[in-house]
């Protein structure tokens, strides 16, 4: 049986609210009879949007990680280190597990939530119709643990506040922090403007309407 | 309560299948038959609990930016930060669009977020409410994913360990507080019913409570394609 869609049946789920609405006509669904909000069987320009975000996020990801993200001053010489270079501080003096939380966090989530949406973009503009459900589970994968990787920003941010000791030690931001920052709300936005129907609209569509 | 002993028509918002969900008991589920997303979730009490929870949240959220986080001792030197100080910091040291990234995402998310469900739960305790309601559970739902209390916990508690190893650190109370709203919110969060509210919300069309059961109403055209 040919699954029966809110599209294929001319009704729009309204993606404020969640009321099921008769689409005003074929080509302006028109707006929300209850929240008032405007009516998209799809979200507008999804692909288009999240790929100009993914690509602007992986640029970004490069200095991110290259740059240094914090300068220690000690009696005058600073020291700068990078991303991976806090995670050596920490797996050196003798915190692994907070060092492979900030690994886990700063490195391979955004990496992995990169990969991920440049996955379920092409899976989607090639009309894949294998394995729907764990695309999905994948798209709120990436959705949920975006947030997480704002972590090292946190940590930077508190440790410039708090060791500001000079002329004894003081702690400055690196240029790789905004970069870093960047990254996170940039590939949130992207996760946000993905539209997870997409993935089944494939398999809607191949088969012959009956409706 | 509008709706009660009716099934509704749903459209999945992941894979827009569209079903029939009966309806649930307190405390049950309804699951997407096609791709499993969960499509509604009956709560026992969708209104007080969050209610209270919100209002609890609130003060710890005051206490929380207001307090010292930690502090700090070496040598005789001391020091210590605020949530907003260690923004302000950042701002200082030419990380201006860093520290509006942290402020926002610690401080005015979480507050927005925090009003906007207080407001809302408030004003829907007697239906029909107002549509204004419906501005601001949009609002509280968009700020819902910026708000990293439990993030910025974490990265507190990496801060304050890596420190460690040169100073003399000390938790404070804003610190605690953090670590209170980290656990108020998600129960806010899985205490609300944004379903709920919308039943008891005036539709947009008319100004009135629609009649119950009522799906599938029509879309109001766009005013620009309207002949």
């Amino acid at each position: 049986m040919t699954p029966t869609t809110a599209a294929r049946a001319g009704l729009v789920s309204c993606g404020t609210c969640g009321l099921l609405a008769q689409q005003a006509s074929g080509v302006a669904p028109g707006h929300c009879p209850r929240c008032g909000a405007r009516l998209a069987s799809r979200r507008r320009g999804s692909l288009e949007t999240t790929w100009a975000l993914v690509i602007a996020a992986a640029i970004c990801y490069i200095p991110a990680n290259l740059l240094p993200v914090l300068g220690t001053t000690t009696l005058g010489s600073t020291e700068y280190d990078t991303i991976m270079g806090g995670v050596v501080f920490l797996y050196t003096s003798g915190s692994w597990p907070l060092a492979l939380i900030v690994l886990i966090a700063s490195v391979m989530v955004p990496l992995g939530k990169l990969l991920a949406l440049v996955y379920l973009l092409i899976t989607v503009q090639r009309g894949s119709i294998a394995g729907n459900r764990e695309r999905t589970r994948l798209y709120h994968l990436v959705e949920f643990i975006g947030r997480w990787s704002m972590l090292d920003v946190f940590v930077d941010t508190f440790t410039v506040a708090l060791v500001q000791l000079s002329p004894l030690m003081s702690v400055q931001p690196g240029a790789g922090v905004v970069f870093f920052a960047a990254v996170v709300v940039l590939t949130m936005i992207a996760a946000a403007s993905f539209d997870p129907r997409l993935i089944w609209d494939a398999a809607t569509t191949t088969e012959p309407d009956i409706a | 309560m509008t709706g009660a002993g009716h099934a509704e028509t749903l459209a999945c918002p992941d894979c827009d299948l569209l079903q029939v969900v009966p309806e649930l008991p307190p405390g049950v589920k309804a699951s997407c038959a096609r791709c499993g997303r969960t499509l509604v979730t009956q709560t026992a009490d969708s209104i007080e609990r969050p209610l209270a929870l919100s209002i609890a949240a609130l003060l710890v959220l005051i206490l929380a930016n207001t307090a010292p986080l930690m502090g700090l001792s070496v040598v005789g030197q001391q020091a210590s930060t605020t949530i907003v100080g260690g923004a302000w910091e950042m701002w200082h040291q030419g990380q201006e669009l860093t520290a509006v990234v942290v402020a926002f995402c610690a401080v005015f998310a979480p507050a927005a977020y925090l009003l906007c469900t207080l407001a809302v739960l408030l004003a829907a305790r007697r239906p029909p409410a107002p549509r204004w309601v419906g501005e601001l559970l949009r609002w509280a739902e968009a700020m819902q994913p910026w708000s990293m209390v439990e993030v910025m916990m974490l990265g507190i508690l990496v801060a304050l360990i890596k420190i460690a190893e040169l100073a003399v650190v000390e938790p404070d109370i804003g610190m605690y507080a953090v670590g209170v709203l980290m656990l108020l919110i998600p129960a806010i969060q899985s205490s609300f019913d944004p379903e709920a509210i919308w039943k008891r919300v005036t539709w947009a069309d008319d100004e009135s409570l629609p009649p119950d059961g009522a799906v599938q109403a029509a879309g109001t055209p766009d005013p620009r394609s309207a002949p």
